[in-house]
This record gives C-alpha cells, sequence and structure tokens, in this order.
C-alpha cells in the first residue's frame, strides 16, 4: 500500500518476472533478448535504480521480495511467464519457476502460466494438467515466441483457439497478450493487434489484457478497444516514460483514458526491467501538464486508485483492504472535443 | 578516369537522408542508424545499426535494401555493401544483400514467405501520411484556422512550411493526387473528409501521430544507451 497526502492507493504490480537469463542458461538468440532487456531497463530507469547487467541477468529471491514488497508498495504482483525455451534451454521465466516464490509467499503473488498453441494436442492436456498443479485464472501469451520452425504465431490459429476454449472451461479468464517482433509473418506488422480483435469478438466471457496497452501502435490498439468491452490494456513499458518523457506518457494516459475510460487500464513495472517504487510514487505525484488539461482533462485519486490497484483486483477477485476507497466502475468515458487550438 | 565522375561520400550520404525508417518516419541518417561510410573508387560500404538486436527483421530488411538502392543511385556507384550490425537476424540479411537476393529468398531458411514486402510498406506511408496531416493540421488550427476551414480548403490555400512539404511528400508517395486544386483534407485512401467529421478524424489521428512520436522517441533512447552516444532532447 502507499499513502500520501492523506490519500491511500492498494497496489496490484500487473506484471513482474522471476527469470534467468545468465550465461549458464542462454544460447545466442536468449543472449541478445536479455541484452535487449536490459537496454530496455538502462534507457529509462532512472540513475539511482540501474543494475549492473550481471545482477539483472539473474536476481535472487531476496531481491524480488525486496523491491516490490519491502520498498516498492507492491500489495500483490501477478507472475507472467515467458517461456523462450528456443534462447533459454532452462526456461526463462517459466510457471514451474515463478511458482517456487509464488508458492512460498502465497499472499503475495499471483501465479499466471501460459500456453503453447503449437504442440497441438498434446500441449491441450499438459495445459489442463498445469492447471491442475497450479489453479491459475490468467495466462500470458507472447506471440513472437519460436517453437522449432514456427517464429511466431496468431491468437486466431485454429490451435490458439482451440486452447481458448480451454481457458474458458478451466475459468482461466484473463489472457495477457505481449506483442514482440516477431519473424513469421515476416511480411505483416509483427506488433498487429487485429488478432486480439477477432477473439475478443469470439470470447465475450474472457479479458484480453494487451500489454504495454498495443505500443508501438497505440492508435490500433485503442480502435480494438473501443469496440470491445473485454480489452483491457496492461502499461508495462508505458510507465517508465513518467520519468524520460512525462509529456508523452501524458497523452497516452489522456488518450487511453479518452479510448477505453479509467476502468480498463492496470498499472505494470514490468519487474525486473523496471522497479515499482519510482513508478508508484511517480504516478500518485503524476499529473497532466496544464497545457493539456482542456483535452485530457486530470487525474484524480480515484483515477490513479483504479489504475494501480483496483482495476487488477476486479480481474482477479483481490479482496481490496476496506480503508482503501473503492469508487464505482464508470464504464463510459468523458468525450472532450478535440480543440480549435491545440497543445 | 577523370576525376569530377568519383563520387563523393557526401553525395552518398545526402542520398541516404532519402531512406527512411518506415516505423519512424524519420531519415536514417538523423536516427544516426549509419556507423560507416567508405567510398573507393566505384564502390561503397556502409554499416548499419539499430537500437536493439531484436528490432523487427522486416523493417531491418527494408532500411538495409532501401540503402543498398540508394546509395547504387548515385552517379559512378557500381557496387553497394551494406552491412547491419548487432541484428539477430544480421547473418540472413547480409549474406541476402551480398547476393542481391530479394526479401523472400533472404530469409528462406526461417520460414516460406508468400509475400513481398509492399503491402507492409503501404501500411507505414499510410501511417506516416496520417500522422504528418495530423501534426499540420494542428499547427493550422494553433494559428487560427477552423476545423471547418481545413474541410474546405484546397492545397493551394496551405500556406508553405515544413510541415506541408513533409505532408506532401507521404502525400505523393501513396499516389494522391498533391495539385493546388485537390482538397487538403482527405483520408489515406484520398477521399475528402467531410466538414461535420474533422474532429473525429483529427482525434484518431492524433493517436496514430502519438505512436509514431512516442516509438521514434524510445528508439533513439535505446540507440543511445546501446552504443553509448549522446543523445539530444528533442522538444
Amino acid at each position: 500500500m502507499y499513502e500520501k497526502n492523506g490519500e491511500k492507493y492498494f497496489v496490484v504490480d500487473g506484471h513482474v518476472h522471476f527469470w534467468d537469463g545468465s550465461p549458464q542458461n542462454y544460447n545466442k538468440y536468449g543472449k541478445m533478448f536479455i541484452d535487449c532487456f536490459y537496454g530496455y531497463h538502462s534507457a529509462l530507469s532512472p540513475e539511482e535504480y540501474l543494475w549492473p547487467e550481471d545482477k539483472f541477468q539473474k536476481y535472487s529471491e531476496e531481491d524480488i521480495m525486496h523491491d516490490l514488497f519491502e520498498i516498492g508498495y507492491v500489495d500483490k504482483a501477478i507472475f507472467q511467464p515467458t517461456y523462450l525455451l528456443d534462447f533459454f534451454p532452462g526456461g526463462f521465466n517459466t510457471t514451474a519457476q515463478d511458482a517456487v516464490i509464488a508458492e512460498k509467499y502465497p499472499d503475495k503473488f499471483i501465479l499466471n502460466s501460459s500456453f503453447e498453441p503449437r504442440l497441438g494436442e498434446a500441449g491441450l492436456a499438459e495445459f489442463e494438467r498445469k492447471h491442475e498443479r497450479y489453479g491459475f485464472k490468467g495466462v500470458k501469451l507472447y506471440t513472437a515466441e519460436w517453437h522449432e520452425d514456427s517464429k511466431g504465431w496468431k491468437l486466431n490459429d485454429y490451435w490458439s483457439k482451440r486452447y481458448l476454449e480451454k481457458c474458458q472451461e478451466l475459468g482461466v479468464k484473463n489472457i495477457h497478450v505481449h506483442k514482440g517482433p516477431t519473424i513469421r509473418p515476416l511480411n505483416r506488422d509483427a506488433f498487429d493487434v487485429a488478432d486480439v480483435d477477432h477473439v475478443a469478438t469470439e470470447f465475450t466471457d474472457l479479458n484480453f489484457i494487451v500489454e504495454h496497452v498495443g505500443l508501438p501502435r497505440l492508435e490500433d490498439f485503442c480502435w480494438i478497444a473501443v469496440q470491445e468491452p473485454n480489452v483491457y490494456g496492461g502499461l508495462a513499458v508505458a510507465m517508465p516514460f513518467i520519468y524520460s518523457r512525462p509529456r508523452y506518457f501524458a497523452q497516452i494516459i489522456g488518450e487511453l483514458l479518452y479510448w477505453l475510460d479509467e476502468d480498463r487500464i492496470l498499472f505494470a513495472s514490468d519487474y525486473a526491467i523496471w522497479q515499482p517504487k519510482w513508478l508508484v510514487e511517480m504516478f500518485v505525484d503524476f499529473q497532466i501538464p496544464e497545457d493539456m488539461q482542456g483535452e485530457y482533462g486530470t487525474l484524480t485519486p480515484d483515477i490513479k486508485r483504479k489504475i494501480l490497484g483496483l482495476n487488477a483486483a476486479r480481474l482477479y477477485d483481490i479482496e481490496v483492504p476496506s480503508e482503501i476507497p473503492q469508487p464505482a466502475p464508470v464504464m463510459a468515458g468523458t468525450e472532450p472535443e478535440y480543440p480549435e487550438t491545440p497543445v | 578516369m577523370p576525376n569530377q565522375a568519383m563520387p563523393t561520400e557526401a553525395a552518398v550520404l545526402d542520398a541516404l537522408s532519402g531512406v527512411r525508417d518506415p516505423e519512424l518516419d524519420e531519415p536514417i541518417t538523423e536516427l544516426k542508424f549509419i556507423t560507416e561510410l567508405r567510398v573507393a573508387e566505384d564502390s561503397v560500404d556502409i554499416r548499419l545499426r539499430l537500437p536493439t538486436p531484436y528490432c523487427a527483421p522486416n523493417f531491418a530488411y527494408l532500411m538495409a535494401a532501401d540503402a543498398r538502392e540508394a546509395a547504387l543511385s548515385v552517379p559512378g556507384i557500381k557496387r553497394a555493401n551494406v552491412v547491419l550490425e548487432d541484428h539477430h537476424t544480421s547473418e540472413e540479411i547480409n549474406s541476402g544483400l551480398a547476393a542481391g537476393r530479394g526479401f523472400k529468398e533472404t530469409f528462406r531458411y526461417f520460414e516460406e514467405t508468400e509475400e513481398d514486402l509492399d503491402e507492409l510498406r503501404t501500411i507505414f506511408r499510410r501511417k506516416a501520411f496520417v500522422s504528418r496531416q495530423e501534426k499540420l493540421c494542428r499547427a493550422l488550427l494553433s494559428g487560427g484556422y477552423s476545423s471547418a476551414e481545413l474541410a474546405r480548403m484546397k492545397l493551394g490555400n496551405v500556406p508553405p512550411s515544413e510541415a506541408l512539404e513533409k505532408y506532401l511528400s507521404r502525400r505523393a508517395e501513396l499516389g494522391l493526387d498533391v495539385s493546388e486544386e485537390a482538397p487538403f483534407l482527405v483520408n489515406p485512401d484520398g477521399e475528402r473528409i467531410p466538414e461535420d467529421v474533422v474532429v473525429e478524424h483529427l482525434r484518431f489521428s492524433r493517436l496514430t501521430r502519438l505512436s509514431i512520436e512516442t516509438n521514434s522517441g524510445l528508439c533513439r533512447r535505446l540507440l543511445a544507451t546501446r552504443y553509448g552516444i549522446e543523445e539530444k532532447e528533442r522538444a
């Protein structure tokens, strides 16, 4: 929990990892992958939060507990596994790896899992066994993941839909979708979120949380989210702009509030790429710059409370302490006009 | 061979400044993607770098192939060797370019790729057009024009500016009418935007512009961090 100026905030970090990106576990593609993550970490973190590369590749249980819960104000953190078995032979951040910690601190973590549609029928049975073992309510899907000859997949592929049907059946209702640069299909835009649109329409009782709010295709994401009430935006990757590019951050948040409304935006640090401590502190202090308020309005403590924790709490049935104000969902955005005199 | 026929590095650099990152809609020269440019007689060596090893390979290929083509367009240049550094598909792209293979052939070891990149390029040319138009409209609105006036304007009525030049170039790339008599506010298919939906049109266009600008800022920062170069904050 975080408290500032008499306002209390319940914090759900919607996207955290406990990965192994160490040299013992990577091949040449894995090395480039963790280098890439480290690039994001270095490029967008305040200096005092920068880690040396070796710590970033593999950090300890102590580190994660300290950074999230001791100093990071996080009440609940959601593990979003990323398998990447073709890059990290032992797994980058699998359900089993995360479970070691999640099961040790069951009141702190929510453990999500994942599925691999290219494993077909056999994978489906394995997925069911995994669900029996861990009892998760959400999955994180990384459509850019390599698997044998395939260099990526789409949510509306035949086998993916079969797995989504299985999710429905098992009550796995939160589908986190992470778009990344795929190799296949090469002639298409890998960040294209159109496949989310297809499955969100078809699976209306599942929630689709698009990670990093579709960036760098914010316009495509918003277009879909406007039409599909079961599409949400996760703020991983967008959050750290609050420090390095606050005016862009203001516009991103402003646009999300306009197109989606305040009930469908979820805070996330993407730990250990970034740390929740500074993100939470800066977000609570943040306001839309005055010259943009005509277009975007302002962020009230209630809006911040929803984004920081209440929205995720609703999706994951997390009990929120009674001392935290719980404003009702609005489910309808205000519609400011495009200004005649823009910023 | 007469001296004046020798191509210069400046001439090649000038040609490369016409190559844009399709996603960011900015010249690869300004984005600091070129690390080396060396002309020797009729051949040129060019090295390219990108913000991360996992930047989308299709765009990486497009930029490398476009750079090669731009260099070859310089009078006197007969051979252009383009090398992409530190990318997860460097091997494929570099050997593909060196052998003069097209995109499909270059990536044939990964998986069969049925189509070429024309459609992808068009998608991003449309986005660039929308973004440049929105930027120009913003400037016009803050200069006192009303949205109704924008809907009625012809290209010939738009006061000259750099933003207009960029808009016209993106518009021409889509094969749309750029004559003075053509309506100013059109969608990427060239259809006029009716007066009553101008606000809505711009509201959505703004998202495209914001996406491109945010992405561009992120990529510049990632590149600067990756290669330890100083980054100038842009307004």
